[in-house]
């Protein structure tokens, strides 16, 4: 018998403008020492389907409209407030995406962990230290000794998540509910982690639920997958069948739109747009205190018309440097040509002028965009601003912009807010292209967005590039998307560039010892090479 | 909001669509709209007052003395046999231009000061702020008398006066809501296009942080007329014959036992003024919030 069955489970919710099924007539089962992703984009149903197993869903706005779901033989569904409280914590454990706002930052890690062991077992405080010790030194925790009694905030993110699981086994759950838990993670911590969750999982035999929107993450480690799309599983399988012969179309988007190869390189020699000569962001610098040499002696080139992958961790000075380029952080030294021109010793009119013909896309569209100004202002301000268009033709300025990143026009008196993800990276992206620039850093463009909604973008990306003959510095911390869209890619170190070169060459042939290790973190390996 | 046309859009709607989408929202909003037209109506009543009060602010009938409110006299008459629907309509133009002109005042001076110092940061920050605590550590009280002992009793120098130090509060609120707006990558993004300082602080801060604004204004405006009525009770404000509202209160409440009506109609007056003020305001707000919208 499986530790847990769900069978038929339906979740509407009930807003002002009506009713919806979020999760409908779902079914899964979940074995004792094995692993089921649950696989789906945003709105998929994938969290609420496992939320409402433990009563975690307001209601209302959601209500369970049907199904089972046996854990242990008994339905969950049917449990009042305080059996589920009795479960949840105890029976099965959860572990969300960012660690950071699932901590309490004014507790200690060594009182969060001991907590629930006092307040569900009655075991004594003493006695919890003991296990809470034990279990920090199990997942991996540098010296538990000394950081038990360190707060969240004094940790990386990778070791806060370890802090996670081991707050979710600290009662022996049975099973463990895992919502995108390596998402916000860099990809070689994302592989600990991963290796980390498995490693427990077989060594305790309990059952997990891996909740994520990208199907390579989970090529490693689970036995089921899962795939959701509107509420509905669409495929269900073991890793293999669903890797090596799936058959819902759906599923097949999900395997296609993981990013595989190498972009074709031109052999063609063009002449240089951008040389970074020994570029130093340095902060914190004064006050007799040693600075954080976010970029330290940093010198390469940029042709025109090339894609420049920038990849690192975080804390690799990457983003700085694409702040560093465009002027958005004070530079400490060295000197970045742009066309011939020192852009760092631009001021005023030049500077403006400068602005201009370099722009920036941003991670996160939904903070890069005001939340106050329509699709219409976002996109006609930049257009006036720089006397593209006048106020008579800025409209039909505005409107051939969002034709170009694909944005219905009806759309054009809307906010922010009521787009989707990749909806909005689409007006950031018009918003960057309206001033009809040569050159635009783009920072992390896609991490933050759906896989296949990620390969939309992409392709956006490169057809406009070639369309509108950008120069591209692309930063991110994913090798496998970089190398999908760079012609050269750069790989950076603590603020500096320890090795670069094609994506063929860096893939096959690592010099590094640290692009190797980037290189075995990417999950799903064997997919994309 | 679909069925815009979108090859063309109108002239009308382009530029200042946040605030004709606010006035679209506005509009469905009955209390805000109820709000609106009470302190409309109030307002064009104070400034017709002089045509429209039934007696003359100043004539008094002391053989008449105190009488509850009869068909020559809606409200009634004060001790002074005056009547007091007259007293309420002129001490509304004092009131409400005080509660309006300092207010503005002080949102003109506190939006500017909080969102100069919040953006620029730094030394400049801590100097305009520091200036601010230094402000806000006077006894304000001894700020008004010396204005009032220095320049001489001027009902204008009054408005300004209550306004230079009700702009404090507004200053921090902005600074704060400013501070943590810059952090975003919206501003970065805004920075990037090239626009300079003033225009970002004008079209991507202050939009942004309205929400907090337009509560505290509400909360400013109520109390700036209740601060008149204290000043006047001192004798550094309006004097009589002429009148205010809060003037009114104060002596309707050392009447208040015998002559109940003296308290009464200009307490409502005030009453209904602050319940207007707290519904558009809280229209307001979620007027320009376009996140709200439910479209």
């Amino acid at each position: 018998m499986p530790l847990l069955s769900v069978t038929d489970l339906q979740v509407d919710f009930t807003t002002r403008n009506g009713r919806t099924t979020a999760v409908n007539k779902v079914s899964f089962d979940v074995e004792s020492g094995k692993i089921t992703a649950i696989i789906g984009e945003s709105g998929s149903g994938k969290s609420v389907a496992c939320y409402s197993l433990l009563g975690l869903l307001p209601t209302p706005p959601a209500s369970i409209e049907g199904g089972t779901a046996l854990f242990e033989g008994r339905d969950l569904l049917q449990m009042s407030e305080s059996e589920l409280r009795r479960i949840r914590g105890r029976d099965v454990a959860m572990i969300f995406q960012d660690p950071m706002t699932s901590l309490n930052p004014y507790m200690t890690i060594g009182d969060q962990l001991v907590e629930p062991l006092v307040y569900h077992h009655k075991v004594s405080k003493s006695a919890a230290r003991e296990r809470a010790l034990e279990l920090l030194t199990e997942v991996g925790l540098r010296d538990p000794h000394a950081t038990i009694d360190q707060y969240p905030h004094q940790f990386s993110g990778g070791m806060r998540q370890r802090v996670m699981i081991a707050m979710a086994l600290i009662n022996e759950p049975k099973l463990l509910i895992a919502d995108e838990p390596t998402t916000a993670l860099d990809v070689t911590i994302q592989a600990q982690i991963l290796a980390l969750i498995a490693d427990l999982q077989r060594k305790r035999n309990i059952g997990v639920i891996f909740i994520s929107h990208d199907l390579s993450v989970v090529a490693d480690i689970a036995d089921e997958i899962v795939v959701m799309q509107q509420g509905l599983v669409v495929e269900r399988g073991d890793r293999a069948a669903i890797f090596d012969h799936a058959e819902h179309p759906y599923t097949r988007k999900l395997l296609d739109a993981i990013p595989a190869g190498s972009k074709a390189v031109t052999a063609e020699q063009r002449e240089d747009l951008i040389t970074v000569s020994n570029l130093c962001t340095w902060f914190g610098q004064g006050k007799g205190k040693e600075p954080l040499r976010a970029v330290d002696n940093v010198s390469f080139t940029i042709q025109r018309g090339e894609i420049l992958g920038l990849v690192g961790e975080s804390g690799s000075g990457k983003s700085t440097i694409g702040r560093s380029l465009l002027r958005l952080l004070p530079i400490t030294s060295g000197e970045v040509l742009f066309d011939g021109v020192d852009v760092t010793q631009l001021q005023g009119v030049g500077l403006k002028q400068m602005r201009r013909r370099m722009q920036m896309i941003f991670q996160d569209p939904y903070a890069s965009l005001n939340p106050r100004m329509s699709v219409y202002d976002t996109l006609a301000e930049p257009l006036l601003l720089h006397g593209i268009e006048s106020r008579k033709t800025v409209e039909h300025g505005v409107l051939r912009l969002m034709d170009d990143v694909g944005l219905p026009r009806a759309f054009v008196r809307k906010y922010p807010h009521e787009f989707s993800g990749g909806q909005r990276q689409r007006i950031a992206i018009g918003r960057a292209l309206a001033t009809r620039p040569e050159f635009i850093v783009a920072d992390e463009p896609v991490s933050a967005l759906d896989v296949t909604i990620q390969a939309q973008i992409l392709d956006l990306m490169l057809e406009l590039g070639s369309e509108y003959g950008l120069t591209m510095l692309f930063v991110s911390h994913d090798l496998a998307v970089v190398r999908h869209i760079a012609d050269r890619i750069l790989v950076l170190y603590k603020g500096q560039v320890v090795e670069q070169g094609t994506g063929e060459v860096l893939f096959n042939n690592p010099r590094q010892e640290y692009t190797r290790q980037l290189l075995q973190s990417i999950p799903g390996r064997a997919l994309i090479s | 909001m679909n069925t815009v046309v979108v090859d063309s859009i109108s002239a009308a709607e382009q530029g200042t669509s946040l605030w004709t989408d606010a006035w679209a929202r506005l509009r469905k909003n009955r209390l805000a709209l109820f709000g609106l037209w009470v302190l409309v109506l109030f307002s064009v009543i104070a400034l017709l007052t002089p045509w429209l009060a039934p007696y003359a602010y100043d004539a008094q009938n002391l053989d008449l003395g105190p009488t509850p409110p009869s068909a020559a006299h809606w409200f009634g008459t004060d001790i002074f046999g005056r009547d007091l629907l007259t007293q309420i309509m002129y001490g509304g133009r004092i009131s409400l231009a005080v509660g309006f002109t300092a207010t503005a005042v002080a949102l003109l001076i506190g939006v500017t000061w909080g969102a100069i110092a919040g953006y620029v940061g730094g030394r400049v920050d801590a100097v305009m702020m520091r200036l601010v605590d230094i402000l806000y550590a006077l006894p304000f009280m001894i700020f008004i008398v010396l204005l009032m002992v220095v320049f001489g009793r001027n009902l204008l120098l009054l408005f300004l006066a209550i306004g230079a130090v009700e702009w404090l509060t507004m200053a921090r609120i902005m600074r704060g809501q400013v501070q943590s707006l810059r952090q975003q990558e919206f501003v970065e993004a805004a920075i990037s296009l090239g626009l300079s300082p003033t225009t970002i602080v004008r079209r991507h801060l202050v939009p942004n942080a309205l929400g907090p604004i337009i509560v505290y204004t509400t909360l400013t405006i109520p109390s700036v007329m209740l601060l008149e009525a204290f000043l006047s009770f001192l004798g550094l404000g309006v004097q009589p014959p002429q009148t205010s509202w809060g003037l009114l209160i104060s002596y309707g409440a050392e009447t208040m036992e015998e002559f109940p009506w003296l308290l009464i109609f200009p307490g409502a007056a005030l009453t209904l003024t602050l319940f207007a003020l707290n519904f558009l305001g809280d229209g307001l707000r979620d007027a320009l919030d376009v996140r709200g919208s439910g479209d």
